[in-house]
């Protein structure tokens, strides 16, 4: 192996894909506005219960950012592969790390700027009760939104066309939201989906999310003591997934 | 010889099945235009994937600037240009040329100068996805020319392109085997063998000619590359 990261690259790759994104007006559009329109639409459904908002609402700031930068990724990485670019990367000084790094850190910005307003309508306009630090959303998002990345740049490997790439999200991210405490607390699930549940990273995901938004006596850092150990969580699977996508990078082919 | 700069001996490439590439020996040198000519589906692409080194190779040694394949001391030392030409489609001339001169750490102005190289300066605020096939192809040849490196594999870098540009793009490649590196070119048109100072002529996988343009026209007694190589093919049925 050559060498492991290169700043340099790592930085260009980043910055190009934030180039790309900046061209295509309405991905970025859709990538900014979509959750809001999505938070509002949950806020007005209920209208007359304001504690379900409270309830449903960290759990939706969770999984969309994980949701998008799946599908985002999943599709520009698959392009690489099939136009040629990767090959052309690799045949470069580029480390297998500098080209996953570098889609991490850009949409992991891209997360930032999406969680930040997510979250300000969400506690500014639509009276979400957030009891714990507001970064703390923030950052659980920017966590999720790597995971969705990682899962993205991994499943890309298997898909040979884009139409493909998309059917991986009914197949991956569908059962993830319907175990993630979402319909059913984690807790309630019968025997066996509770055990599954506590497999998929999402379940964690959401979960970091509940706890800020809930707050608790005891903090770490001015965060929910149990966010924390979430977050580990979330951040093991990304690097799990990260791992096995670069296993999925080859610089030689058939 | 102490100036050959890609070294194969007794290269077996399979894909899909069937022997891409079998057993092709050959040296390129510094200093040369060496043209791989044959049609399509004759090897050409699988051997100049093996020589950059992203081709899985089945046996023999492929040896670059005295390195295998592949190896990451020769990463920043030789520029590719695929078929298709690999670029963001998304992104104008200027962009992709910056984006990859910082992956390879070279500075901006090199960016500027590989442009001009490829005549697209009046079109670097393009998005590349929105110009001809020619242009993008340049495009992509721009990227190979960064950092001016030793060894350059072109595959099939001017179908489609005007005949003034195809000459024009002959004539850098000229230059840049002048200026020291050793330029490997494919094409499947047989009229720009001439253009060559040396051929390799690849059937079905196999090598079979490689000498000067008019020492092969000598040898076989053909009028032109093309009668050439059906000379070539009818000797050895």
């Amino acid at each position: 192996m050559s060498t492991v990261v290169t700043p340099r690259i790592t930085s260009a790759v980043a910055a190009r894909v934030l180039a790309q994104l900046r061209h295509d007006h309405r991905t970025l559009g859709m990538l900014v506005a979509l959750p809001c329109l999505i938070l509002a639409l949950l806020r007005w459904i209920y209208d007359a219960q304001p504690a379900v908002f409270d309830r449903l609402g960290p759990a939706l700031l969770a999984l969309i950012p994980f949701t998008v930068m799946f599908l985002v990724t999943s599709v520009t990485t698959l392009r690489e592969r099939s136009s040629g670019t990767l090959e052309r990367l690799l045949a470069m000084p580029t480390a297998k790390l500098d080209f996953l790094l570098g889609y991490a850190v850009a949409f992991g910005a891209v997360a930032v700027v999406q969680a930040t307003l997510a979250v300000g309508l969400c506690v500014g306009l639509l009276g979400l009760s957030v009891e714990g630090p507001l970064w703390g959303l923030v950052a659980v998002a920017v966590a999720d939104a790597v995971l969705g990345t990682a899962l993205g740049l991994f499943v890309s490997a298997f898909a040979r066309t884009e139409f493909q790439a998309v059917q991986f999200m009914p197949a991956l991210v569908i059962p993830q939201i319907l175990l993630c405490g979402l319909f059913v607390p984690r807790d309630q699930l019968p025997t066996g989906l509770d055990v599954l549940s506590d497999l998929l990273p999402l379940s964690y995901a959401v979960d970091a999310m509940t706890r800020v938004a809930q707050g608790a006596a005891d903090t770490v850092v001015g965060m929910p003591a149990g966010v924390w150990g979430d977050l580990l969580v979330v951040g093991a699977f990304a690097l799990a997934l990260l791992a096995l996508g670069a296993a999925t990078l080859r610089r030689r082919t058939a | 010889m102490m100036n050959s700069v890609v070294e194969v001996k007794d290269l077996l490439v399979v894909r899909g099945g069937r022997h891409a590439v079998d057993g092709v020996t050959f040296t390129a040198r510094a200093g040369e235009v060496t043209g791989l000519l044959g049609p399509s589906g004759c090897g050409k692409s699988s051997l100049m994937r093996a020589v950059v080194g992203v081709q899985v190779v089945e046996s023999g040694q492929v040896t670059v600037l005295g390195h295998p394949a592949g190896s990451a001391p020769l990463r920043d030392r030789i520029g590719y240009v695929t078929q298709a030409p690999s670029v963001y489609d998304d992104l104008t001339v200027s962009e992709n040329v910056r984006f990859f001169a910082r992956v390879l750490g070279v500075d901006l102005a090199e960016a500027d100068r590989v442009i001009d190289l490829v005549d697209l300066t009046s079109h670097a605020e393009q998005p590349v996805g929105r110009m001809s096939g020619g242009q993008r192809s340049r495009a992509s040849l721009a990227v190979a020319l960064l950092g001016s490196p030793e060894l350059l594999i072109l595959d099939e870098p001017t179908v489609g392109l005007d005949p003034v540009l195809r000459r024009d793009l002959w004539a850098l490649f000229h230059r840049l085997a002048a200026d020291g590196a050793c330029v490997i070119v494919s094409s499947h048109v047989m009229d720009e063998a001439e253009r060559c100072d040396r051929l390799l002529l690849m059937r079905d996988g196999r090598v079979i000619a490689d000498e000067a343009p008019s020492d092969l026209l000598q040898t076989t007694g053909a009028a032109d590359v093309e009668a050439a190589f059906l000379n070539l093919v009818e000797v050895s049925r």
